[in-house]
């Protein structure tokens, strides 16, 4: 590998490794909310998107219909297009590539990619292309280990798994919250969420928070 | 759930988020300049996230109770605010949790 890009590769290792050990959150997870190991799996190998597997997992947890964690899931994938429209034009690939790209393009990679700039358009690829395959990697590794570690442990609030799932949510929602408006929509969700959740059925509250998204990002602020 | 409708799920979830991944990819940029569209799409994480840490450590079924959970998210807020990586969260959240269960 040319010098220039020892220090792509170092980046991506790292992210790739700290986002993957997260996969034993889902793998516990997973099988708390009633899936198989080998769901578990088919999950981070398949989906491959770390919030929409933790909300599929969680609105089955908390029992929410199909639909309801299959629409959740989906709608928190949804920046992921936005990823793809950056990384298209920069990758330039066709056919199974493209395929294999637009798999690999979530928060990391495309993360990676964009903070390679200064660099060029060269390491911007190599970041891409290296973070989106450790993640996979590791991602599913630990996945595999998370999900065959909870099957062991059995009963998952006497371990505390189910607090440990709203746990890796917050987890998730945190460093998010970069400002007080950001705040305000996440306590607001909350709120919400809590105030419908004796009316409506399990899991659609949460859907049913993405009302809170729409309407404060109708206008300009 | 049952074992075929948790299969459903599985692949629902699979195929759609693969789909959203393959649009980005596949569309002219224009299609998604939309700025309200960006605006409400930057919004949906923090709406559902939030939603998803209440539904799942406050909610049973459709009844809001407080338990253990609480406890451990209480837990994950502290160490959060010290600066602690996601793995520690997810741990301190567990044990606290499995304490105050086990008190009980």
């Amino acid at each position: 590998m040319p010098t220039s890009l020892k220090d792509t590769f170092r980046d991506a290792l790292s992210v790739s490794l700290t986002v993957g050990v997260y996969g034993v959150a889902f793998g516990a997870a997973s099988v708390a909310a009633g899936f198989s190991v080998l769901q578990s799996c088919l999950f981070s190998l398949l989906t491959f998107t770390g919030a929409s597997q933790f909300a599929a997992v969680g609105v089955v947890a908390s029992g929410g219909a199909g639909a309801s964690a299959i629409a959740a899931a989906t709608m928190l994938g949804t920046r992921n297009a936005l990823y793809g429209i950056q990384m298209a034009p920069l990758l330039q690939v066709r056919g199974f590539r493209r395929v294999m790209a637009a798999q690999i393009t979530i928060d990391e990679s495309t993360g990676v990619a964009l903070s390679q700039a200064p660099r060029g358009s060269e390491a911007m690829r190599a970041g891409f292309w290296l973070t989106g395959a450790g993640v996979f990697l590791f991602w599913n590794i630990f996945t595999l280990l998370g999900a065959v570690g909870a099957k062991a442990l059995g009963n998952p609030a006497s371990w505390g798994l189910d607090a440990a799932v709203p746990a890796a949510f917050l987890g998730l929602l945190w460093p998010r919250l970069e400002t007080m408006f950001l705040r305000l929509v996440g306590a607001a969700s909350m709120v919400f969420a809590l105030l419908v959740t004796p009316w409506l059925p399990a899991g659609l509250p949460i859907i049913a928070t993405v009302a809170v998204a729409v309407v404060v990002g109708w206008r300009p602020r | 759930m049952s074992p075929s409708m948790m299969w459903i799920v599985l692949i629902g979830t699979s195929a759609l988020s693969f789909s959203v991944k393959m649009l980005g990819h596949s569309v002219p940029e224009r299609w998604l300049a939309n700025s309200r569209l960006q605006r409400i799409n930057a919004l949906i994480p923090i709406s559902l996230l939030s939603a998803l840490v209440v539904a799942q450590g406050l909610v049973v079924k459709t009844h809001v109770v407080i338990d253990h959970r609480l406890a451990g998210l209480a837990a994950a807020l502290a160490v959060l605010f010290a600066k602690a990586p996601f793995p520690v969260v997810v741990v301190v959240a567990a044990v606290t949790s499995a304490l105050v269960y086990h008190l009980h």
